[in-house]
């Protein structure tokens, strides 16, 4: 028993040190003593700006992690991710939406747009890949990336035609520095969305092993394939309503926890999202230490680990057995 | 299980036409034929996952259709080629979602009992904490029925269950068929290429020949020479080898 939550607690544990050592990282310098004593403005800036900053990076690691563990398994694809699998780009289209027909919406309402046009995008890019059966794996992230870039490219004219690149810019590049009272409350929505996978944790991982084999166990394979594209397509969308476009995370994370943990569902989504959200948290504290007083979007630097890592995935798996072409049946396999 | 006027089309081509037969209860059936003659179609729409276009397949007193999906899971199960094998899970992981229709994940007692016991039938306590990913085919395909085992069905429903295992494999997996029957009182229910492993394991044969059944009966009666050249177009020659008959073709 101890033996299969080591991992887990290990992870836990580190989190735990780095998510309070973060809290003392910033602008403005304050120690554990100033805020045990009652300092007035070390407490201000902690409860204001420092704990929702972690709050709100620790719900980005856990929801983008979990979100690509799901997709990846629904899909039978160990490439596909919110990046590769075209839900970020349409989150971001969403807001753009809100903000061409409600201009004055509130942070809700755009969360909302970003909901249904994430979840949209996602089903359509799943429903495509399995129409069209593809003999090599890197295909299908190929087609996400591209049919990614192609919503990408309608966001980006429609904000040069109305005018809205400045308001939009912040949602492109995913950064935590604005994030502070009152404006990140909405990430919290991953917690539930995160407890919902682990839910039907198993169901995804029946779907996961085919449509012959989930009709066999009485699993309804379509319902529980929307569902779980749902999940990951709500959790995605309410990250990038509050910090903007985070990459790789949800491509690297499950993929390096599955290496050791194996795909069984219920044993490694605790891990990938504690790994998830140390992974966050410490490329953040980079961000803010590298060039201090002024800050790196974490986008940047999750960027440059995160396609190191992917070259890296990329190579081994491409040396390894993930050639081997399945027969076409149901899934959206690649 | 009886099953009446089966049709399927795919397109304007009619792959199943009218097939119309019975499964004996607690006997091993070989469907056989030709490629293209309908055979795992029809294994498809006796076991739900191929809708059928018209026909009835009664099932325990009502039609397929008619049953609850998770129900049927319990009484009827199905392994096709198709499964998708590079997932990283345990051999006993597998075999615990045969358990799935009962506990829906949450595994009690009763479950862990089964599991073990399909474990041990199929001989894979040692390697019940290896990842199937990392075993040869054949005891991949063990996995497989040990899965099917623990799904506790009385009926068994096995797509082409010797494709890509070598001879030992294959007949290995045959006799494994017929302890399913023989021992713990299955129906078993067979797509065959190989018409000798039919005609030695099974206890009636059903051939098919452009959508339609050309033969049922008892392997005796289906394999004769004049039968087998005229549902697969070459010529054969039958001897008799442990009492069971051997078709040679050439």
């Amino acid at each position: 028993m101890f033996q299969r939550v080591r991992s887990t607690l290990l992870l836990a544990a580190v989190l735990v040190l780095c998510s309070v050592l973060s809290l003392f990282i910033g602008v403005v310098n304050f120690s554990v003593s100033d805020v045990l004593n009652g300092n007035w403005e070390a407490l201000e800036i902690l409860v204001l700006s420092r704990l929702p900053r972690l709050l709100a990076i620790l719900c980005t690691g856990m929801g983008m992690s979990v979100a690509g563990l799901i997709m990846q398994q629904l899909c039978m694809n160990k490439f596909v991710s919110p990046t590769t699998g075209a839900t970020i780009s349409s989150a971001q289209l969403g807001i753009l939406f809100a903000f061409l027909f409600m201009p004055g919406s509130t942070l809700w309402v755009r969360a909302g747009f970003a909901f249904v046009s994430a979840i949209a995008g996602t089903w359509i890019f799943v429903a495509f890949i399995q129409r069209i059966q593809f003999k090599d794996v890197v295909m299908v992230p190929l087609v996400g990336i591209m049919f990614g870039n192609v919503i990408g490219g309608i966001t980006n004219y429609l904000a040069y035609k109305y005018e809205m690149t400045q308001a939009l810019s912040s949602w492109l590049v995913g950064h935590f520095s604005l994030v502070m009272k009152g404006r990140y409350e909405l990430v919290i929505l991953v917690v539930p969305l995160v407890l919902a996978a682990f839910l039907f944790a198993n169901h995804f991982n029946i779907v996961g092993m085919g449509k012959d084999f989930s009709k066999n166990l009485g699993v309804p394979y379509n319902a529980v394939l929307f569902l779980g594209l749902t999940i990951a397509a709500m959790i995605t969308a309410s990250i990038v309503v509050v910090a903007g476009s985070i990459s790789y995370i949800g491509l690297i994370v499950p993929n390096l926890v599955t290496m050791f943990k194996g795909d069984k569902l219920r044993g490694t989504l605790a891990d990938t999202a504690l790994f998830g959200a140390l992974f966050v948290l410490v490329c953040d504290m980079l961000g803010r230490v590298v060039i201090a007083p002024y800050e790196l979007p974490i986008e940047l630097i999750v960027g440059i680990l995160g396609s190191l890592i992917f070259i890296g995935l990329l190579w081994m798996r491409l040396n390894g057995k993930a050639r081997i072409v399945r027969k076409p049946e149901g899934g959206c396999r690649g | 299980m009886l099953i009446q006027q089966l049709t399927k089309h795919y397109g304007a081509k009619r792959v199943v036409d009218e097939v119309s037969f019975e499964i004996p209860k607690g006997k091993v059936l070989s469907l056989i034929g030709p490629n293209g003659a309908g055979k795992s179609t029809v294994m498809g729409m006796i076991s739900r996952l191929v809708a059928k276009d018209a026909g009835l397949v009664h099932f325990e007193g009502k039609d397929l259709a008619q049953w609850n999906s998770r129900d049927l899971s319990k009484r009827l199960a199905i392994l096709t080629q198709s499964n998708n094998i590079q997932m990283k899970l345990t051999v006993r992981e597998l075999v615990s979602f045969g358990r799935f229709p009962y506990s829906q994940g949450r595994l009690q007692e009763e479950d862990r009992q089964k599991v073990d016991e399909a474990l041990a039938y199929m001989e894979l306590e040692v390697i019940a904490d290896q990842f199937i990913d990392e075993l040869s085919g054949g005891q991949r395909q063990r996995a497989m029925i040990a899965m099917v085992i623990a799904q506790d069905t009385d009926y068994i429903l096995l797509d082409e269950p010797t494709n890509n295992l070598d001879i030992y494999h294959a007949s290995n997996m045959m006799k494994i068929v017929r302890r399913l029957c023989d021992e713990l009182g299955k129906t078993v229910i067979l797509v065959l290429h190989e018409i000798n492993y039919a005609a030695f394991y099974s206890d009636y044969i059903c051939a098919f020949v452009n959508g339609r059944v050309a033969q049922f009966g008892t392997v005796e009666d289906v394999i004769s020479k004049e039968n087998l050249s005229a549902i697969y177009g070459v010529d054969f020659e039958i001897q008799q080898v442990a009492g069971r008959p051997l078709s040679i073709y050439y």
